[in-house]
């Protein structure tokens, strides 16, 4: 099989559902949630309200043990009244993160509602405050807030503002750049994969935020994750090229992901099958029991990370799920040309929401499986239907062959559950 | 700006949806922007309730803030009501929705629906969860009760309204229940029980009750207030939590009541008080604890504690600022000071600086004990799927004293277990760390006041924890940052590792510049003889003694003439 032509994707033919009303998504600040654990000496600093520490704490959800890489500069009738200078406060409440935690080398000071709506310009702070601590800490700035990002944007946002501060390096190398948080365990499976294929490969972001590899006009680059626009852009705007390919969920995804790498940097097909095809033959291994499961089974989604559409493509042609509709917070055509390509005929697509309408046709459409947020699983579980939340696909590993199985399994195991249950 | 980790509450708009999402009947439509339906998840997956929480959200985005932000709450208004017929429509904004001013109020009543609408202000940069609660819960009684004429109803016995219980509430399902059937064995009626499980329709009936009782100050006050003022409705003032809580509320209520209170006093069904002089509970005389929560469930605990534990109070706090009086007052009755904050890296550092034998906390301090290595149990929101056990498990009235005893009591050694410990110290098995053996895994030896050399942090430890990196960074810049009396403790336990390691002198070393008294190779060896659960004590006070008396140093000697300065302070 070889990688889908982009060229004769995009997705026209599919009929596209475009909804506004109410939106039951997270705001962009949540990314900080994975975000922090990626890179261990970054500190995320939201300048925004109650809610927003409301939010991570909640969003966060067990209250991670140790305290966490992240805090909330929550304002106050002071701050907005304009009795306090926000620059003076900025100021202060960083050194104090910086007091506390030593061991910090970036400083993100992250955009919220509130922050943006009273135009505080955060991108000026970051510019002095990194003058103020640099060179050991540098401080940046992006926007996570609700009013312009959706959940993974927010990853977008802050890795587009690595690379802005970065600028172009002359020597870059050739080497390929794999853009997208993905957990420690999937970066090293992939890393040996690239290592046996000969692909000198970099990831991004770093586990480290100050050891970045450098992205010149010789960089290029395959998205690990379906949600990020701007990063792309501003890859582009480094001269980066971008690889087209779909995502790197399930078998065929892992393997056309690879096939765009391995084309590229001109592998040999055969050194290729060898190094694929044994991870490949594993992988549909672990799927095979699972499509018993699966197969047949209708599957709506309600929007939220935007891994919808890979993930449905997976579910569809891998274990043999019916999509009943795909919804997804934005429809990024730039990057998901080559997963829309895959879809099956027909599947209805949305964008955007309005909550109640997509409830309506979900009950209406009676789906073996809803995939949804925290908010709506269990009221719709207590009608009778079969959830699966989709901020565990988010916090799971399930990209690469290896985690195949264990992608399809997350669906397999709401059904499984809902049979052994006698109560 | 306030640097804020975690929040003891959160916005004001929540409390209101706490209130909205309690009731019957009340759709609320809170203009906010996207990603402020977080808190629906609040309901559904913390408490588990059934149905999503009768919000509407407009979730405005940037796009809509340079076209009609205005337009669109007219909207999902206006959608809101076609689509849930709700008897009150509550409308608000959240913080980001309270700067763009559409006045939310003025849109709705423009709509012309008919069913009331009641506006709130939630005043998202001043105010709080709790604050927002009651406010709302208070504007929800001046729409639906009528401010006078309505009369009390002809009944069999007197009647009373539960004020203050809502949705994601600490125990408010299983207080209720308890509660109803304790009035209900004093011959008294519930009337109302208001904002959870009631209709606007009910609020219209509170006044018809003979008074009033307040579950939940922080939430019910300003309703009872207004219920004093214009119906003359009296409320009990006595939180009924503990055996002496309750009875209390017990005589009050049959005061006001009329009825007599001997019977249900003499047949309470407390198991409390005879456990806790039961010979077993010996052994919990005067144990340290650290009291911290909302400030009802605060004083409450505290009382308990020392009461009817017999336990020690050695801090007292809330993040209550509203009720930060009452608290003040009773920390001065425990001699303590009050510790009155939101920020929970001061109730860290006074955690710390205490080392108590127990804390009594919320999930924060849950936390915090955890990284300490100290037993915990949880009094008071805020919440966490823990606080919604599938089990009856009440707070309040004598069956919630119970519950209280079997909380508190379980994550300390059982009086045999700490009697044998002591016993066969010199064993092994016995070696520090052996925790309370119907728990399943070691307690994390990283309190800084225990910190015994540099193997101190086990890495081995099964807790997450230990496995980041950020776990590690955490005990350093909480030994950097503790109060001193901790670092001081620290500082002095490398001191007297260094000097053990170099095992130069058993006499009197010299002072640290510090002018802190430091431990002699022998005294230090004796000190590991102590049970661990005691040790960090004995350290403590053998440290104390020393430094009032301008000691150098701390030998043999000293350790045996501080603990006879102290037997007895127990």
């Amino acid at each position: 099989m070889s990688a889908p032509n982009p060229a004769i994707a995009g997705g026209a033919a599919l009929p596209v559902l475009k909804e506004r009303g109410q939106r039951e998504v997270f705001c962009g600040l949540t990314g900080i949630v994975w975000l922090h654990r990626k890179m261990q000496d970054a500190f995320f600093l939201v300048i925004g309200s109650r809610t927003c520490a409301h939010l991570l704490q909640s969003a966060a959800g067990v209250m991670i043990f140790a305290e966490p890489r992240f805090a909330t500069a929550i304002l106050e009738e002071k701050d907005l009244a304009g009795l306090a200078d926000a620059n003076e406060e900025i100021d202060r409440v960083v050194a104090r993160v910086l007091r506390r935690r030593p061991e910090v080398r970036q400083l993100f000071l992250v955009g919220s509602c509130p922050s943006e709506v009273i135009k505080l310009d955060l991108s000026r702070a970051a510019a002095r405050l990194s003058q103020q601590h640099g060179p050991d800490v540098q401080v940046l700035a992006y926007s996570g807030s609700g009013i312009e990002t959706t959940f993974t944007q927010g990853e977008d946002a802050c890795l587009a503002s690595m690379l802005r501060a970065q600028g172009p390096s002359e020597d870059a190398g050739d080497d390929l750049l794999v853009v997208g948080t993905l957990p420690d365990v999937v970066e090293d499976q992939l890393q040996r994969l690239f290592d046996q294929l000969g692909v000198p490969v970099r990831f991004f972001p770093p586990r480290r935020a100050r050891s970045a590899p450098p992205v010149g006009r010789g960089t290029r680059y395959l998205l690990a994750q379906p949600f990020l626009a701007e990063t792309g852009l501003a890859l582009n705007d480094l001269g980066a090229r971008h690889l087209p390919a779909p995502f790197p969920l399930g078998a065929e995804g892992t393997r056309a992901w690879l096939q765009a790498a391995a084309t590229e940097y001109g592998v040999d097909p055969a050194r290729f099958e060898e190094v694929v095809a044994p991870a490949e033959a594993r992988a549909r291994r672990a799927l095979a029991p699972m499509r018993e499961r699966l197969a047949g089974k209708r599957i709506f989604f309600f929007p939220d990370s935007q891994l919808e559409i890979p993930i449905a493509r997976f579910l569809a042609r891998e274990v043999g799920m019916e999509l009943v509709e795909v919804g997804t917070p934005y429809l990024q055509r730039d990057h998901l040309g080559p997963e829309l390509a895959l879809l099956p005929d027909g599947v209805q697509l949305s964008e955007g929401q309005d909550v109640e309408r997509q409830l309506d046709r979900c009950r209406a459409a009676a789906p073996d499986m809803v995939v949804c947020g925290l908010g709506l699983a269990n009221p719709l579980e207590v009608e009778g239907m079969t959830t699966k939340w989709s901020i565990e696909l988010v916090f799971t590993p399930v990209q690469g062959f290896e985690q195949a199985g264990d992608l399809a399994e997350l669906f397999a195991r709401p059904l499984v559950r809902r049979e052994r249950l006698k109560v | 700006m306030k640097l804020s980790v975690w929040t003891y509450e959160g916005p004001p708009h929540v409390g209101a949806m706490r209130v909205a999402t309690g009731m019957k009947g009340v759709h609320f439509v809170l203009h906010a922007p996207q990603g402020d339906t977080y808190a629906d998840l609040l309901f559904t997956m913390i408490e588990r309730r059934k149905q999503r929480p009768p919000v509407t959200y407009t979730t405005f985005q940037a796009r809509d803030l340079g076209s009609d932000t205005a337009e669109l709450f007219k909207t999902a208004a206006r959608e809101a009501y076609e689509r849930f017929q709700p008897e009150v429509l509550l409308v608000g904004a959240s913080c980001t929705a309270e700067l763009i001013q559409d006045d939310p109020a003025g849109i709705a009543a423009a709509i012309g629906l008919p069913v009331p609408v009641v506006p709130v202000e939630l005043s998202a940069y001043q105010r709080k969860e709790n604050w927002g609660a009651g406010e709302t819960f208070y504007q929800l009684v001046r729409a639906c009760c009528p401010k006078e004429g309505v009369e009390r109803l002809p009944r069999t016995g007197p009647s009373c309204n539960l004020l203050g219980p809502t949705a994601l509430g600490f125990r408010h399902r299983d207080d209720v229940a308890e509660i109803t059937r304790l009035l209900g064995r004093l011959g008294v009626d519930v009337n109302v029980t208001a904002p959870l499980g009631a209709s606007p329709a009910d609020l219209a009936r509170l006044p018809q009750a003979d008074f009033n009782v307040v579950l939940y100050p922080e939430i019910g006050e300003p309703v009872a207030r207004w219920l004093k003022r214009n119906h003359g409705q009296e409320a009990v003032a006595a939180t009924p939590i503990g055996v002496g809580g309750t009875a209390d509320f017990v005589k009050q209520v049959a005061e006001l009541a009329g009825v007599d209170p001997a019977p249900v006093l003499e047949e309470s069904g407390a198991r409390l008080p005879w456990y806790s002089r039961s010979i077993d509970s010996t052994y919990l005389t005067g144990k340290r604890v650290f009291v911290f929560g909302d400030a009802t469930h605060a004083l409450a605990a505290a009382r308990v504690a020392t009461e009817e534990l017999g336990f020690e109070v050695v801090g007292l706090g809330t993040y209550s600022r509203e009720q930060a009086r009452d608290v003040r007052k009773a920390a001065k009755r425990y001699g303590v000071e009050a510790l009155i904050t939101d920020d929970h890296l001061e109730v860290e550092d006074r955690i710390a600086e205490l080392h108590p034998e127990l804390v009594l906390g919320t999930q924060m301090e849950r936390h915090i004990a955890k990284r300490l290595g100290l037993p915990c149990a949880i009094i008071s929101a805020p919440v966490h799927v823990h606080d919604y056990p599938a089990r009856y498990s009440p707070q309040m009235g004598f069956e919630g004293a119970n519950v209280l005893f079997d909380t508190w009591v379980h994550p300390l050694m059982m009086g045999l277990e700490e009697h044998l410990l002591g016993m066969f110290r010199e064993d092994f098995e016995f070696a520090d760390g052996a925790a309370p053996s119907h728990l399943g895994h070691a307690p994390k030896a990283s309190a800084p006041a225990e910190l015994e050399g540099p193997a101190a942090a086990d890495p081995q430890a099964a807790d997450p924890a230990a496995a980041d990196p950020a776990a590690e960074g955490r005990a350093e810049s909480l030994a950097a940052e503790t109060a001193p009396s901790a670092s001081a403790s620290t500082a002095s336990a490398s001191t007297a590792s260094a000097a053990s390691a170099s095992a130069s002198s058993a006499s009197a070393p010299e002072a640290p510049p510090s002018g802190e008294p430091s431990w002699t190779r022998e005294a230090q060896k004796e000190l590991k003889k102590i049970p661990f659960f005691v040790r960090g004590k004995a350290r403590r006070n053998t440290e104390r003694f020393a430094r009032e008396r301008g000691f150098a140093s701390i030998t043999l000697e000293t350790l045996y003439e501080a603990k006879a300065h102290f037997a007895g302070r127990r």
